[in-house]
């Protein structure tokens, strides 16, 4: 009895401790991303207010920004071409989406493949194999008919192919939440397949329509890396902010050009983010799924289009694989590792590589523990009520900042004669940092939907078990919540290894990741080397795919036994 | 003194009112159960004493101890929820091992306990499984031994058996009374079930718009409901309106009833008399005992043992009855529609609700 006293009197101290540990950790996270996030943003406002010798400017800047000659150009031609960009993407992405998720063609799986086969590159690759087609000597050159693919048309191409992927993820996410009843009505009320299709597909599809055309324009109008290679003098904003801050060393000019272009994604941001919330009300828990039946003449269609996309997308891919392994395109079509063993070396950016390999797997591993780690505190734990909705935002937000804005924001801040943490500018820590933060919202996403999806009481029950929470995490939750970390990881890596945007402020020699460095060869002419960088890049993203895909399949045949619903 | 003693506990959610001043006190052993209509506070209630919704104010008091404030972690309690919450990654025996990891058992005490208590709720042989290998009933089962394995002082069900179907419902609440029974540990269970409240509960605590109605035996409850509330919520009830005629009598349209209740009313005052559908008895068409008048036959709803008659008393505007006959009682006798019988109402069994009228 007495002892039983004894620990009655430990418990509450030692269990206070366990929750209080949470709450610190929680104020952590909050700390780390105010910092890596908040506060470059904020110097970068800073900066755009303040003149060359740090004096206090208001607008002083924004006016001399706004009077130079050829600005109203350079926004006039993000806006056009950004909204064309979209008016391409956003319906090509829809019937590809459409014909996987609602159709009964063949090969969809594969399709769905090709599809998103974009993602395993540097957007820049659609910039070299737009130009190996339709360039100076491009094998299509006649089909341009005296248009030069370089500026407008060129990025125009580029743009539509590296944003297909990201629009026809959400396409498929959204076509896939279809609710079978409302079908199945509309065919009870006798209604035409046309009238089907107006009344219950597109509204069921609205938020994903918005959210994919919001994805897209600010992905158009915030990338940097196509409109260099294939831009020619084709003036955007993106690349200003470059010139501004490598070519004239003007950070002041720079922080303006980057709030300009943070305000229309952040913009998007703010839409498509009240947008979800809606739509995650509109789809009830008792809506049956939809499931397609075979129709003859729409899976056709389906077939024919979704091949034709898949082959074009493929022929971007392997126009870039196909020029990394010829002597000189188009004059010498010899087959040659020429790039590889020497192209790469002579250029000194072999190194690049290996760099670009270990920021790619300290992304994915740091990235991920601290990601999911975070939304677990978020989730599951108690107390601290003030910082959640702060934190939830912190986590969103992200999305809405282009990764150039983020690059930006980072140079400025930490690369401030004041700032303690100036140590990391140069580092490769600092770019696995900034990759994290930069993808940081669609991988919290994962994490929270998968923490979501499992019993919310697991903690309360372990609570009344006297176990620690922390304990719990480890035995239960990351194990039933595995393949989401999995899924985040590869997405990690994959993004890491392809990114350029948010790199090319932050790199030093010694640390130029790979997709940076076809900038530079591309730049130098190298375009065989160039495009061998490239193809090793989608080697190795295509190969951390394929692994991924291996290795979940193997843990779910694994962890069947528990996973499987009923006997 | 009372294992949990609940004090003046408030709990508000936004604008709305979970926990109204409630007042509770449970004595140790004791089976008790929490019912009322989903949003009522039952549940709140309950997540209060275990921590998981901190109280706005008022104080809980268990064996003792103030744990009012007390986190989560160190109060004694084990608890089963609607969903089971089993950790579905963990076989059965690491479920029901979960909490005594922690407490230094060594692998052949810990093996020893986790036999002993898939005795205890009828599963022996399943350590090896996993959770989804199981049927609702099981996992419900390998839960409530997951709350016991640690031997708490309280066990709280929450909702434990609404996810199970009918028959494995009443099957299974049996088992949770007599494992009670046998472990003698404080229970604390909600639900929104009367039939199942009635069937396990010690005391039932029924509660409604944050606030307790009644807490009683489920006899006191069901024969002699505190409140409208109560009368309405479990059971079926009839209600008849009318005044105090003179001491313990009662006119109700043209006729006048004797009701014992009524003996301290003053004449005159209006009342409202609660009568259960089983207490309507059936007379011969002549009997003319006290207490008794003439109805018309509505609706016969045909009930497997019994029948529900909905009636229209003679000579009593807008009011109908419904009386609850056992198959057994009519003995074979037709109620078909439109006919007429005689019925008879007990004086005892016609209840005035204090402070009503």
């Amino acid at each position: 009895m007495a002892a039983n006293h004894a620990a009655r009197w430990r418990m509450p101290a030692l269990a206070e401790l366990d929750g209080r540990l949470a709450q610190w950790l929680l104020v952590l996270v909050c700390a780390a991303l105010s910092l890596f996030l908040l506060a470059p943003l904020a110097a970068m406002l800073v900066l755009a207010v303040q003149d060359r010798e740090g004096n206090f400017a208001g607008l002083a800047q924004f006016a001399a920004y706004l009077e130079m000659p050829g600005l109203a150009e350079s926004v006039w031609n993000s806006l056009w071409v950004s909204a064309t960009v979209t008016l391409i993407t956003v319906p090509a992405a829809f019937a590809f989406a459409y014909a996987l998720q609602r159709s009964c063609m063949p090969g969809r799986s594969l399709l769905r493949l090709a599809g998103l086969s974009p993602l395993l590159g540097p957007s820049l690759v659609a910039a070299i194999a737009f130009i190996q087609w339709f360039g100076n000597q491009g094998a299509l050159k006649v089909l341009m008919g005296g248009v030069s693919i370089y500026g407008a048309p060129g990025i125009i191409l580029s743009a539509s192919y590296a944003t297909f992927p990201h629009a026809l993820m959400i396409l498929t996410a959204a076509l896939a939440n279809a609710d079978g009843r409302l079908y199945e009505a509309a065919d009870a009320l006798g209604a035409s397949r046309w009238r089907r299709f107006l009344t219950v597909t597109l509204p069921g599809a609205k938020y994903g329509l918005i959210s994919a055309a919001m994805v897209v324009f600010s992905y158009t109008i915030s990338d940097f890396g196509i409109p260099k290679v294939i831009g020619g003098n084709f003036r955007m904003l993106a690349v200003d902010i470059y010139q501004q801050v490598i070519g004239q060393q003007n950070f002041n000019r720079g922080a303006v050009v980057g709030l300009i272009l943070l305000l229309p994604a952040l913009f998007a941001f703010i839409v498509d983010w009240r947008m979800q919330r809606r739509a995650q009300a509109a789809l009830t828990a008792r809506a049956v799924p939809y499931v397609a039946r075979p129709a003859r003449l729409r899976d056709g269609l389906g077939l024919f289009y979704c091949t034709v996309v898949a082959g074009l997308l493929l022929a971007v891919l392997g126009m870039a694989v196909y020029t990394s392994f010829v002597t000189f395109w188009p004059y010498n079509l010899a087959p040659t590792l020429r790039h590889y063993v020497f192209g790469l070396d002579e250029a000194g950016v072999i190194s690049a590589y290996y760099n670009s390999l270990r920021m790619a797997a300290a992304t994915a591993l740091l990235g991920t523990a601290f990601i999911f780690f975070t939304a677990w505190l978020l989730e599951k734990t108690r107390g601290a009520d003030v910082l959640r909705p702060f934190l939830r935002l912190m986590a969103a937000l992200p999305m809405g900042v282009p990764g150039l804005v983020l690059g930006l924001g980072y140079v400025i801040f930490f690369n401030a004669p004041d700032n303690p943490l100036g140590g990391l500018y140069q580092t490769m820590a600092i770019m696995v940092v900034a990759n994290v933060v930069h993808y940081y919202s669609s991988c919290h996403l994962t994490a929270v939907t998968a923490l979501k999806a499992i019993d919310r009481e697991f903690e309360a029950v372990s609570a009344s078990l006297k176990v620690s929470g922390f304990l719990t995490l480890w035995r239960v939750t990351l194990p039933v919540c595995l393949p989401a970390v999995l899924e985040i990881g590869r997405y990690l890596f994959v993004n890491a290894m392809t990114t350029v945007s948010a790199l090319v402020f932050i790199y030093a020699s010694h640390t130029l990741p790979a997709a940076v460095s076809i900038l530079h060869l591309d730049e130098a002419g190298e375009i065989g080397p160039a495009a061998a960088m490239a193809t090793l890049i989608v080697a190795t993203s295509t190969l951390v795919c394929l692994l991924y895909a291996v290795f979940s399949h193997l843990l779910l045949r694994r962890t069947q036994a528990w996973r499987q619903a009923r006997p | 003194m009372s294992y949990l003693l609940i004090e003046a506990l408030s709990k508000r959610f936004g604008r709305f009112t979970a926990l109204d001043r409630v007042d509770l006190s449970i004595e140790r052993g004791e089976f008790v159960v929490f019912l009322g209509p989903s949003g009522c506070g039952k549940t709140t209630l309950l997540r209060a004493i275990a921590g998981l919704d901190r109280q706005d104010s008022g104080r809980i008091v268990q064996d003792g101890d103030d744990i009012s404030q007390w986190p989560v972690a160190a109060r004694d309690f084990g608890i089963v929820f609607q969903s089971y919450a089993l950790f579905p990654n963990l076989s059965v025996a690491d479920n029901i091992a979960y909490g005594l990891d922690n407490r230094r058992f060594d692998r052949s005490a810990r093996a020893r306990r986790v036999e002993e208590l898939l005795q205890l709720v009828g599963l022996p042989g399943i350590q090896g499984k996993y959770p989804a290998q199981l049927s609702g009933g099981q996992q419900q089962r390998v839960a409530l031994a997951r709350a016991l394995a640690t031997a708490p002082g309280l066990l709280l069900l929450d909702e434990p058996l609404s996810a199970l179907d009918a028959l494995e419902r009443v099957r299974l609440r049996g088992e949770i009374r007599a494992l009670q029974d046998k472990l003698g540990v404080t229970t604390v269970m909600v639900t929104h079930d009367q039939e199942e409240a009635l069937a396990v509960a010690d005391r039932i605590v029924v509660m409604s718009h944050g606030r307790i109605e009644q807490v009683g035996t489920p006899r006191e409850v069901y024969r002699a409901p505190a409140t409208p509330f109560v009368a309405d919520f479990i059971g079926r009830v009839n209600v008849l309106d009318g005044a105090v005629h003179e001491r313990g009598r009662v006119q109700v349209g043209p006729h006048v009833l004797d009701c014992e209740q009524a003996r301290d009313l003053s004449p005159g005052a209006a009342v409202r008399l609660y009568l259960r559908p089983e207490d309507i008895t059936l007379l011969g068409v002549t009997d003319s005992a006290p207490n008794s008048f003439y109805a018309h036959v509505r609706k016969v709803e045909f009930l497997g043992a019994h029948v529900a008659v909905v009636m229209k008393p003679d000579r009593m505007e807008g009011v109908e009855l419904t009386a609850q006959f056992s198959q057994n009682y009519l003995n074979g006798t037709e109620l078909p529609p439109g006919a007429i019988v005689r019925v008879g109402v007990d004086r005892r069994h016609l209840r005035v609700i204090a402070g009503e009228g």
